[in-house]
C-alpha cells in the first residue's frame, strides 16, 4: 500500500470515530430515534477487510453498520441523513440506523434480526456463482449470531454448495450483555467453522494491518474456488451495546484496559513509527474528519423530512 | 238424478261471479265438498265447493265466462245416467258476458284502505329488527319500520318483507282526504332526474278498472253521497299498550306475535258493546243493531283492498284474533279468500299506520254506520306533570253516519276505546 | 384449450419460465433428483442441471435466506417449501426479510422471487403437517400471496408470480394435485390480484379460493337442485385484494358465505366480511357466515379429520341459513 491509501485509511477510521461520536450526542438530544449501536473500537476491523476487497466483492453486514457503510464508500452526508430519517438518507428515512445500503457501491445493508442476513448472503454468493462473476460476499456477523440457527443453516450451505462467501465474525466477546463464555458452547468462535469443514483464523481484530492481511489472503483463497473461509477478528466495543445499555455486564477497568489498545492509536503508532505519515499530518485528517462530519450533521439537520405520501412507496415494486 | 250446479251468491250482493277455472274435470269423480271450480267475484277469487257427490257429467260453462248468481254451471251424478236436459239459465237473470260490472252496486266489504299494519320486533334497546338492507328500501319507499312485520330469523324485517309491503300499498287511498297516495311513497326517496327539454311527447296511459276497483268505486261513491258523514278524532296514549305487547310476545314465538292492531281489534269490540249504535245499520226509519260483534279489518291485495271480518272480537282472546287475521290477511292476499272471510262485518277498521300516517279519515263501508281510522303509534314528546318528555301517542278518527248517531256519542265511544287501550290489561280479563 | 391436472399446470409453468429466462431457478429439498415430493419437478434435473434445480439440505431459513439473497443479485429464484408447515422455521425470512427489504431500503433492492409452498389437510397427516395459516402471510404488507383454485389459475398466476419483481408466495393444496381443468394452450398469464367469477347465480355469494373453490363449487350443484343459485368469487390472490367483483356480487345478492380450509377466527373470511360490512353495509340483508375448519388441532384419525374439515354440506347448510 502507498502512503495515499493509508492515509485514506486513516481518514476512513477517524471519520467512523467521529461519527459515532456525534450520533451518540444527537441520540441523547432525542433527534436519533430507535436503537443506535456504535462501532466505536472496532474500527480497524471493517476498514481493514473492506480495503481488502476488489470491487466486485459484496460486503453485507448486520446492524453495526454505520462504520461498514463509511468503509463501502457511502457519504457521512447520507449516512448521518439517515440516522436522522431524513429524506436524503441512504434509506430515504425509511430503514434508519440499522438498515443503511447502497448495491452501487456493493453494499447489501444493514440487518437488524440476528444472524438472517447470513442466508442472505449464501444467496448474494449463489447470484455470483450462478451468473460466473468472481465477485466474493463478504458476510460480518458478531459473536452472538454465531448461536442462532441461521448461522449454522448458512455456514452448512455455503460449504456443501462450495459457495464464495468470506465469514467475518466480529468477536467484540458480548452479544449484547451476554460475555461469549456464556453463550458459545466453545470459546473461540472459530472453531464452530471446524464443525462444517470450512478453514478458518482467528485474528487481531485491533491492529488494521493484521486484519487488512488476513482479508487479502482469505479473500483469494475463497475467490478461487475453494469455498467459503471464516475470519475471527477479536475486537471490543468502547461504547455498550447500544445507547442506553447500562454495561452492567462489565467492569470500568476492562474498557479502560481496552482503550489503551485503540484501534486508531495502533494505527497512529505504525504510520509514525514507520514513518508513512507524521504526527501532524494525522492530526490533520482528525481535523479534517471533524469537519466533515460537522457539515455531515448540518447536512442532515437542515434536510427535509420525507413527504407523507414516500409512507406508501416503495411496499411493492411497481409492476409495469 | 243429476244434481245440477249453480253460480253460489258469494256476497249479499253478489250478482254475478266469473268461471275462472274448473278444478275438476268432465268425468271425474267428486265428493260434497270437494273443490269443483274457482270462481271470481268482485272481492276475490273463492274456491266453490261442489254440494253434491258423483261424476262430473257436465260443465256448462267454458272458463272465462262470467255467470249470474243461480245460474247453473255444472252437473253432478252417476256416472252412466241420462243428460235429457241441461238446464237453461233464467233469461231475466241473464248478463252481459263481458267485464263492466252489473248494475247493482258492488260488493259491501270492499274497502280503500291498505294493509293492516303488523308492527315489527324490537331488540330490548327498542331498535326494530330490520337488515341494513331493509332499512334502507323502507326509508327509500318512506315505509315506516316499526309497522313492518319481519320474516327473517327472530323475527328480522328483511328485503322481502319491505318489497311485499311495497307491492301491497295501494295507488290511492280513494277515501282518504290526505294527499294522493301517490305522493307518500315517494316520501324519502330520491329526486327523479330532471327531464330534458326537448323530451318526446309523453304518451297518456290508459288502465282498465280490475272488477275490484270498480266496486270499490261504486261503494265508495255510494256511501259519501247517501250518509252523511261526520268525523270525530281522538289521541291515545299508547305507551302502557306497547309495553304490554312486547312482554306478551316473548312468550310467542315468531309468526304468531302480537300486533298493535290486533289490540286495537278488541278494544273495538268491546268498546262496541257498551255503544251498540255504532254496531248497526239503518234500516229505513229504524236502526238496526246487530247482535254479534264483528270487526272488520282493511287488507291490502293485489288491485285493491278487502276487508276481512273477526267475528265476535268482542269475546275472542287476542291470540285468536291476531291469528285469525294474519291467516285471512294471507288468503286475502293471495286471492283465495273463502266467503266467511269477508262477510258480515258490523263495523270496520282501517290502520295506514304502518306508512307512518298521523291521521286520516276513511269513507263508512255500506250499510255498517261508522268506522275506524288509524294512525300510527309513535314517540312524540307530550307534557307530563308540567315537564315535556317522550310518550307514546297513536291518532284515531272515527266516521259515523249522522242518521243513526251523534257527535256526543261518537266522541264517547272513542273514550271508551281510551279505556281499553290506555290500559290495556282490561283486554285481557 | 387442454384438461390437465394441477400439478401438471404447476409443472408446466415452471418449466416455461426456466426455459424462457436462464436467471429462473427452483431450489428446495428433494426438487433435483427426488423429482419433487409432489412430482411437481419431474424430470427437471435432467433437463436442466443441477445448478438451475437444486436440492438444499434440509434448511428452510437458508432456502428462503439465499433465494432472497440471490433475487437481490437480480436471479429469479424459487423456492419451494415442502409443506407450509415449514414455513414456520423460515418465517423470519419471509415476513421480516422478503416482504420488507424493497421498503426498509428506500426501494435499493428488488426480490423477484417465487416462494412456493404446500399447505391443506385431509390426507390423515396429523396437526403440524396439515396446516392452512395462508392469513398470516397475507397479513404482511410487501408480500405477495397467491393461492389458485383451478389449473388454469395456478398456471397462469405462477407465471405472473415467477416474471414479478416482488416477492410472491404461491401457496398449492396438497390435496389437489389431480384436480383436473381446461388449461388455454401455449403461453399466456393470469395478473395477480384479481378475483374471479367462477360461477354465476343470483341468490347468494360464496366468496372463497384454493380448495374452497372446489368444495363450493360442488355445493353450488347441490344448492341449484333447490333452486338456489350461488355466486361463487375466487380470490386467487389473497394480498393484494381484489374486492370489486365481491362487492359487486354482493350488491345483487345481499347474503354471503366465506368459505375457507383454515380456521375461522382470524381468518381469511373474518377479513373479507369485515369490508363487506364496510363496504356494503347498506345492502347487507343476512349476517355473513363463515364456514372454516373447526377450532381444533386437525387429527389424524380419518373420521375425525374429516369432521374437522370444512365439507360441502357445511357449505349448503350455511346458504340455507343465510337465505333464512
Amino acid at each position: 500500500m502507498d502512503k495515499s491509501e493509508h492515509l485514506d485509511l486513516y481518514h476512513q477510521m477517524v471519520l467512523i470515530r467521529h461519527l459515532e461520536e456525534n450520533a451518540a450526542e444527537l441520540y441523547q438530544q432525542g433527534k436519533i430515534g430507535g436503537f443506535l449501536h456504535l462501532y466505536i473500537g472496532q474500527e480497524a476491523v471493517s476498514t481493514g477487510l473492506i480495503s481488502a476487497r476488489k470491487p466486485q466483492d459484496r460486503v453485507i453486514t448486520a446492524y453495526r453498520d454505520h462504520g461498514v457503510a463509511i468503509n463501502c464508500g457511502l457519504s457521512a452526508n447520507e449516512v448521518m441523513a439517515e440516522l436522522l430519517g431524513k429524506a436524503t438518507g441512504c434509506s430515504k428515512g425509511k430503514g434508519g440506523s440499522m438498515h443503511m445500503a447502497d448495491p452501487e457501491k456493493n453494499f447489501w445493508g444493514g440487518h437488524a434480526i440476528v444472524g438472517a442476513h447470513l442466508p442472505l448472503a449464501t444467496g448474494l454468493a449463489l447470484g455470483d456463482m450462478y451468473q460466473g462473476n468472481d465477485g466474493v460476499t463478504i458476510c460480518m456477523f458478531g459473536d452472538g449470531a454465531t448461536n442462532i440457527g441461521f448461522f449454522h443453516e448458512a455456514f452448512n450451505l455455503s460449504k456443501v454448495w462450495n459457495l464464495p462467501v468470506l465469514w467475518v465474525c466480529e468477536n467484540n466477546q458480548y452479544g449484547m450483555g451476554t460475555a461469549v463464555n456464556r453463550a458459545s458452547a466453545v470459546p473461540e468462535i472459530r472453531q464452530k467453522a471446524d464443525g462444517y469443514g470450512i478453514p478458518n483464523e482467528r485474528i487481531d481484530g485491533m491492529d488494521i494491518m493484521k486484519v487488512r492481511e488476513a482479508a487479502l489472503g482469505a479473500l483469494e483463497q475463497v475467490r478461487s474456488g475453494k469455498g467459503p473461509y471464516l475470519l475471527e477478528f477479536l475486537t471490543y466495543r468502547y461504547r455498550g451495546h447500544s445507547m442506553g445499555d447500562p454495561e452492567r455486564y462489565r467492569q470500568k477497568d476492562e474498557v479502560l484496559k481496552w482503550e489503551e489498545e485503540d484501534p486508531i492509536g495502533i494505527y497512529r503508532k505504525y504510520l509514525t513509527s514507520k514513518k508513512i505519515a507524521s504526527a501532524k499530518a494525522l492530526n490533520e485528517i482528525d481535523t479534517q474528519a471533524e469537519e466533515e462530519i460537522k457539515q455531515a450533521v448540518e447536512f442532515a439537520e437542515s434536510s427535509p423530512e420525507p413527504a407523507p405520501e414516500e409512507l406508501f412507496t416503495d411496499v411493492y415494486v411497481e409492476e409495469v | 238424478m243429476a244434481e245440477t250446479i249453480t253460480m253460489p251468491k258469494l256476497g249479499f250482493d253478489m250478482a254475478e261471479g266469473t268461471l275462472v277455472r274448473w278444478v275438476k274435470k268432465e268425468g271425474e269423480e267428486i265428493q260434497k265438498g270437494d273443490v269443483l271450480a274457482e270462481i271470481e267475484t268482485d272481492k276475490a277469487t273463492v274456491e266453490v265447493e261442489s254440494s253434491a257427490s258423483g261424476t262430473v257429467r257436465k260443465l256448462l260453462v267454458d272458463e272465462g265466462t262470467a255467470v249470474p248468481v243461480g245460474d247453473p254451471i255444472a252437473m253432478v251424478g252417476s256416472p252412466d245416467e241420462k243428460i235429457e236436459s241441461i238446464p237453461t239459465p233464467e233469461p231475466e237473470s241473464k248478463t252481459e258476458k263481458t267485464a263492466p260490472a252489473p248494475a247493482e252496486s258492488g260488493p259491501a266489504t270492499a274497502k280503500p284502505e291498505p294493509v293492516t299494519a303488523e308492527p315489527a320486533v324490537t331488540t330490548p334497546t327498542g331498535r326494530v329488527k330490520a337488515s341494513p338492507l331493509a332499512r334502507r328500501m323502507a326509508e327509500e319507499k318512506g315505509l315506516a319500520l316499526a309497522n313492518l312485520q319481519g320474516s327473517g330469523p327472530g323475527g328480522r324485517i328483511v328485503k322481502r318483507d319491505v318489497e311485499s309491503a311495497i307491492s301491497a300499498q295501494p295507488t290511492a287511498v280513494s277515501s282518504a282526504t290526505t294527499a294522493p297516495a301517490q305522493a307518500a311513497p315517494q316520501a324519502g326517496a330520491a329526486l327523479a332526474p330532471l327531464p330534458s327539454i326537448n323530451a318526446e311527447p309523453r304518451q297518456d296511459q290508459r288502465v282498465n278498472l280490475t272488477k275490484l276497483r270498480q266496486a270499490i268505486g261504486r261503494r265508495m261513491t255510494e256511501s259519501k253521497q247517501q250518509f252523511p258523514h261526520f268525523y270525530v278524532a281522538h289521541e291515545y296514549k299508547m305507551g302502557q299498550l306497547m309495553a304490554l305487547r312486547k312482554q306478551v310476545n316473548q312468550y310467542l314465538p315468531d309468526g304468531e306475535k302480537l300486533s298493535v292492531n290486533d289490540f286495537i281489534v278488541k278494544a273495538a269490540g268491546l268498546a262496541l258493546r257498551q255503544y251498540p249504535n255504532l254496531n248497526a245499520r239503518l234500516d229505513g226509519e229504524a236502526v238496526l243493531r246487530f247482535g254479534a260483534v264483528n270487526v272488520g279489518v282493511a287488507v291490502t291485495v293485489p288491485g285493491g283492498l278487502l276487508t276481512v271480518v273477526v267475528r265476535d272480537a268482542d269475546q275472542k282472546p287476542l291470540r285468536q284474533i291476531s291469528l285469525e287475521i294474519k291467516s285471512m290477511a294471507a288468503r286475502a292476499r293471495d286471492g283465495k279468500v273463502k266467503p266467511d272471510d269477508v262477510e258480515g262485518s258490523t263495523f270496520s277498521t282501517s290502520n295506514l299506520g304502518m306508512y307512518d300516517v298521523e291521521n286520516f279519515i276513511a269513507i263508512i263501508s255500506p250499510p255498517e254506520a261508522a268506522i275506524l281510522a288509524l294512525g300510527s303509534a309513535r314517540e312524540v314528546p307530550v307534557v307530563q306533570d308540567g315537564e315535556v318528555v317522550p310518550g307514546w301517542r297513536m291518532k284515531a278518527t272515527i266516521s259515523v253516519d249522522h242518521r243513526v248517531s251523534d257527535g256526543a256519542e261518537a266522541a264517547q265511544f272513542m273514550q271508551a276505546l281510551a279505556t281499553y287501550l290506555e290500559e290495556p290489561l282490561r283486554l285481557m280479563v | 384449450m387442454t384438461r390437465i391436472t394441477m400439478r401438471e399446470a404447476i409443472s408446466q409453468a415452471i418449466w416455461e419460465e426456466m426455459e424462457r429466462d436462464p436467471k429462473v431457478f427452483i431450489q428446495g429439498e428433494e426438487v433435483g433428483v427426488w423429482g419433487g415430493t409432489y412430482a411437481v419437478t419431474k424430470g427437471f434435473y435432467d433437463h436442466f442441471g443441477p445448478e438451475r434445480v437444486r436440492d438444499t439440505p434440509i434448511s428452510e431459513a437458508v432456502i428462503v435466506g439465499s433465494a432472497i439473497g440471490a433475487a437481490m443479485t437480480g436471479l429469479r429464484p424459487i423456492a419451494e417449501l415442502m409443506t407450509i408447515n415449514f414455513a414456520f422455521v423460515a418465517m423470519d425470512h419471509i415476513v421480516n426479510e422478503a416482504a420488507k427489504l424493497h421498503y426498509m431500503f428506500g426501494g435499493h433492492f428488488k426480490l423477484p422471487l417465487v416462494i412456493r409452498a404446500v399447505g391443506g389437510g385431509g390426507r390423515q397427516l396429523a396437526a403440524t403437517h396439515s396446516q392452512t395459516p395462508d392469513v398470516i402471510f397475507a397479513h404482511f404488507p410487501g408480500l405477495t400471496v397467491v393461492s389458485p383454485g383451478t389449473p388454469e389459475d395456478a398456471k397462469g398466476l405462477l407465471k405472473s408470480a415467477i416474471r414479478s419483481d416482488n416477492p410472491v408466495l404461491f401457496i398449492e393444496h396438497a390435496a389437489m394435485y389431480q384436480s383436473r381443468g381446461e388449461v388455454p394452450d401455449g403461453d399466456y398469464t393470469i395478473p395477480i390480484g384479481k378475483s374471479k367469477i367462477q360461477r354465476p347465480g343470483r341468490d347468494v355469494t360464496i366468496v372463497t379460493y384454493c380448495k374452497g373453490l372446489e368444495l363450493s363449487l360442488k355445493a353450488a350443484e347441490e344448492l341449484a337442485k333447490d333452486g338456489i343459485e350461488a355466486e361463487i368469487v375466487d380470490l386467487r390472490t389473497l394480498r393484494p385484494l381484489d374486492m370489486e367483483p365481491v362487492l359487486e356480487s354482493f350488491k345483487k345478492t345481499n347474503r354471503a358465505v366465506m368459505v375457507e380450509e383454515g380456521w375461522k377466527s382470524y381468518g381469511v373470511g373474518a377479513e373479507i366480511s369485515s369490508r363487506i360490512y364496510e363496504e356494503a353495509f347498506d345492502y347487507l340483508d343476512a349476517p355473513i357466515k363463515r364456514v372454516a375448519q373447526k377450532e381444533v388441532p386437525l387429527p389424524y384419525n380419518r373420521t375425525l379429520e374429516q369432521m374437522a374439515l370444512p365439507q360441502v354440506p357445511d357449505i349448503v347448510s350455511a346458504v340455507k341459513e343465510v337465505l333464512k
